[in-house]
């Protein structure tokens, strides 16, 4: 019997603890042939660091937020074979359904092979789509792979949502020779991780949907455009290509067929406007990453202006499976405009964050509840961000709409890249669509006035009126702001950024009109609105707020009720947390 | 009459090495910036005249294109470079508190190195890591699930691992 021990160590496992683990682990198994395996994220990232022990390959027990202190006993029970030992650190039932409830095809191998491993991708089948493709006797032709992917009606999984096929038709019909294939990892969404988990945790696997892809459009390289933020990402990918390289599954002639293509990695230097593709291609070139007018869209004329394909990782992730499964098998799951499925990133005040792959057409609120667990501290939900600062705010009204990209644009939001940040009462809904006109604001590239400028006035129009000063007729002036940057900006960046202005003013109003008008935050969140008051009636008189106040604004003598100086006060909120009473109230 | 930043006096001769590869391969200017911050930290005007020399471009481009981009920097930075994330999950879990319990103690605003040279602060957009937020990186190591307290902890632990060197 094989035992694997496998240690989570993705990025966030490693924060979690993850390599301590590892070196506790490793010396208590040196005499045994059990292997301690690295492996990289699960996606249930809530629980990290997270143990995995497999006998024969097949998972025997999941243990979850492990301590390196319970190495010992970790290894007296496998090595014993009862696990009644750590059973306090066996996954939950509940906890366990988080993956249970999943459908994975992106994240397939995501937490269970190691990533620094190429025989352990192949085990798991990785490559075998492209000898498929390439093999002598039956292999397909570039035309009946992209046919392939047509009947699976794959969309770009970046934000667009455009259909995979036509851009590789697009490409590999353009007349040239030279032609690129680029795969966009410049994940700079707020919110979204999942192309980081995917090539931390299984690079073979994009590599691999990128040689088909570069096959089906003609082209002879593939460029990775990951961000400079991703070491740990950039060092696996590195590795596996390198791997990869020298087992003849890239470069010339590869598995013996006509079919060559040339890999390597581009570090971005930290632009979110280079996740728009032709900026994205600027920046490649080595310039300012400012977007081109299209047409000619990269298809036409790209990288140095040849024809080339960009697509997200995670779109390329499907690849391999699409092709082993048939484009009808993808096509089965999801909704009629939408087919396959769509990993998630659900973060903010959720009980359960992580990675969550389903089927299109599952609700926003079996995401959020059946499979997230619903809101931290049992707090009433308020809304979910979708699509970054391209997307918008849904209310709880709107729980109920199905994952689809029509659906969710019409909500005002759209599908984007997978980011789903959920937030609670506490939450204010215009220092949230201000925090998103600030992040545009300074990521605008500056090329069109509409975005440079807009952003800009938008922004502060907003911390205007999250800082008590909002005037009549502000609303007013948002809206039409927010329409004249849509239509005057060219690129999606500035098109999209009044996204989330504009879905918070459509279902919370009401949070706008009272900051304006009553100079209030119903959320309780903008300090600037808030009043501290000491309840006479419960206040003791103990001292204990009055010393801890960083400005000396509360004053009062001992046993005699307190107040605090609201000209004085920084609404630090260190009272409130002092007092033992619950004499301290925010209004 | 010469720009006072002209006055640095870098070692030229540690890009040697990075220049021969990429200074002919087109397209290759923020890869070569990349390199050359690696090496000196941060990229001094003379470095960036440099570059514009060897590559036979000019210093307003190599500048232009360098300014773009967040991950360059053009001041010295300290040893240790604290990137506190305020991507919306973080934000939402208040990586604002922490922002300022951070400035407070290093007594340092956000993009700048106390005078120690330890630590330079910086806020950043999304690190990618929001399941563990609100989070910060320093250097290369991730931490999640911060806390005011915890991240000062985690502040005086690399100032005593330092101060007993």
């Amino acid at each position: 019997m094989s035992i694997r021990i496998a240690v989570g160590q993705g990025s966030c496992g490693i924060a979690a603890g993850a390599q301590k683990i590892c070196s506790a682990l490793e010396p208590l198994f040196c005499q045994s042939d059990i292997t301690i395996d690295t492996v990289g994220c699960i996606g249930m990232c809530w629980l990290e660091p997270i143990v995995d022990i497999y006998e024969n390959e097949a998972l025997k027990c999941r243990l979850v937020q492990v301590k390196a202190s319970d190495a010992e006993r970790i290894a007296e029970a496998v090595k014993s074979g009862d696990m009644a030992a750590v059973a306090d650190l066996m996954i939950t039932p509940e906890d366990n359904s988080f993956l249970e409830k999943q459908t994975r095809i992106a994240l397939r191998n995501c937490g269970i092979i190691n990533p620094d491993s190429l025989e352990s991708a192949k085990a798991a089948g990785g490559y075998s789509a492209i000898g498929r493709i390439l093999s002598a006797e039956n292999g397909m032709t570039p035309e009946e792979v992209i046919e392939c992917i047509k009947v699976s009606g794959l969309a770009g999984r970046g934000g667009a949502g455009f259909p995979t096929w036509f851009k590789w038709n697009a490409a590999r019909q353009s007349p040239g020779e030279e032609k690129y294939l680029i795969c966009n990892a410049d994940e700079g969404d707020p919110g979204a991780f999942m192309d980081r988990a995917v090539i931390e945790s299984d690079p073979h696997t994009l590599i691999e949907g990128m040689l088909i892809g570069a096959y089906a459009i003609g082209a002879q390289e593939a460029i990775v455009y990951v961000r400079a933020e991703y070491p740990l990402a950039i060092r696996r990918l590195e590795h596996a290509i390198a791997e990869a390289r020298e087992a003849g599954l890239i470069g010339k002639n590869i598995m013996g067929s006509d079919f060559s293509c040339e890999f390597r990695i581009k570090a971005g230097a930290g632009a979110f406007v280079c996740g728009e593709e032709t900026a994205l291609i600027e920046s490649l070139q080595g310039q300012r990453g400012m977007p081109r007018l299209k047409p000619p869209f990269p298809a036409a004329a790209g990288y140095w202006y040849k024809p080339s394909n960009i697509n997200n990782v995670e779109t390329y992730a499907n690849v391999a499976w699409i092709i082993n499964n048939g484009g009808e098998a993808f096509a089965a799951m999801g909704t009629e405009d939408s087919k396959g499925t769509k990993v998630f990133a659900l973060t903010g005040k959720i009980k359960r964050g992580g990675l969550v792959e389903i089927p299109m057409g599952k609700t926003l609120r079996e995401v959020i509840f059946d499979i997230g667990g619903g809101i931290r501290e049992d707090k009433a939900f308020k809304a979910v961000q979708m699509g970054g600062p391209s997307g918008g705010c849904i209310p709880e009204a709107l729980l109920d709409t199905v994952i689809d990209y029509k659906k969710l644009a019409a909500t005002g939001a759209i599908m984007g890249s997978g980011g789903m940040v959920v937030m609670d009462e506490s939450t204010c809904m215009v220092s949230m669509a201000k925090f998103f006109l600030d992040f545009t604001a300074k990521e605008s590239c500056g090329k069109c006035v509409h975005c440079r400028i807009g952003t800009k006035r938008l922004q502060e129009i907003l911390t205007r009126i999250v800082s008590g000063e909002g005037k009549e007729g502000d609303i007013e002036l948002l809206e039409e702001l927010c329409l004249a940057v849509r239509d005057g900006a060219l690129c999606g960046l500035g098109q999209t950024a009044p996204n989330p202005v504009l879905s918070t003013l459509r279902y919370f109003r009401d949070e706008f009109e009272a900051h304006i008008r009553d100079k209030k935050c119903p959320a309780h969140s903008c300090t600037d609105l808030l009043h501290y008051k000491i309840q006479p009636e419960s206040c003791k008189g103990c001292t204990l707020c009055s010393k801890k106040c960083p400005v000396s604004a509360i004053s009062g003598t001992v046993k005699n009720p307190h107040t605090i100086d609201q000209n004085v006060c920084i609404r630090c909120g260190q009272c409130i947390a002092t007092c033992k009473f619950g004499a301290i109230t925010v209004e | 009459m010469k720009c006072e930043c002209m006055n640095q006096q870098s070692d030229l001769t540690l890009l040697k090495p990075v220049l021969e590869q990429y200074a002919s391969v087109k397209g290759s200017l923020i890869t070569i910036l990349q390199h050359a911050q690696e090496i000196y930290g941060y990229l001094p005007m003379d470095v960036i005249y440099h570059i514009a020399e060897q590559t036979g471009s000019t210093p307003a481009r190599v500048l232009g294109t360098a300014t773009f981009y967040t991950q360059f920097r053009f001041q010295p930075v300290g040893k240790y470079l604290i990137m506190l994330c305020d991507g919306t999950a973080c934000h939402v879990n208040g990586s604002t508190r922490i922002a300022a319990a951070i400035q407070e103690y290093l007594g340092v605003e956000n993009g700048g190195t106390t005078e120690d040279g330890l630590f330079s602060f910086s806020i950043v957009a999304c690190l990618g890591c929001c399941s563990l937020s609100p989070v910060m990186m320093i250097n290369e190591d991730t931490y999640g699930s911060l806390t005011p307290a915890k991240a000062l902890d985690i502040l005086k632990e690399i100032q005593e691992k330092e101060a007993a060197k």
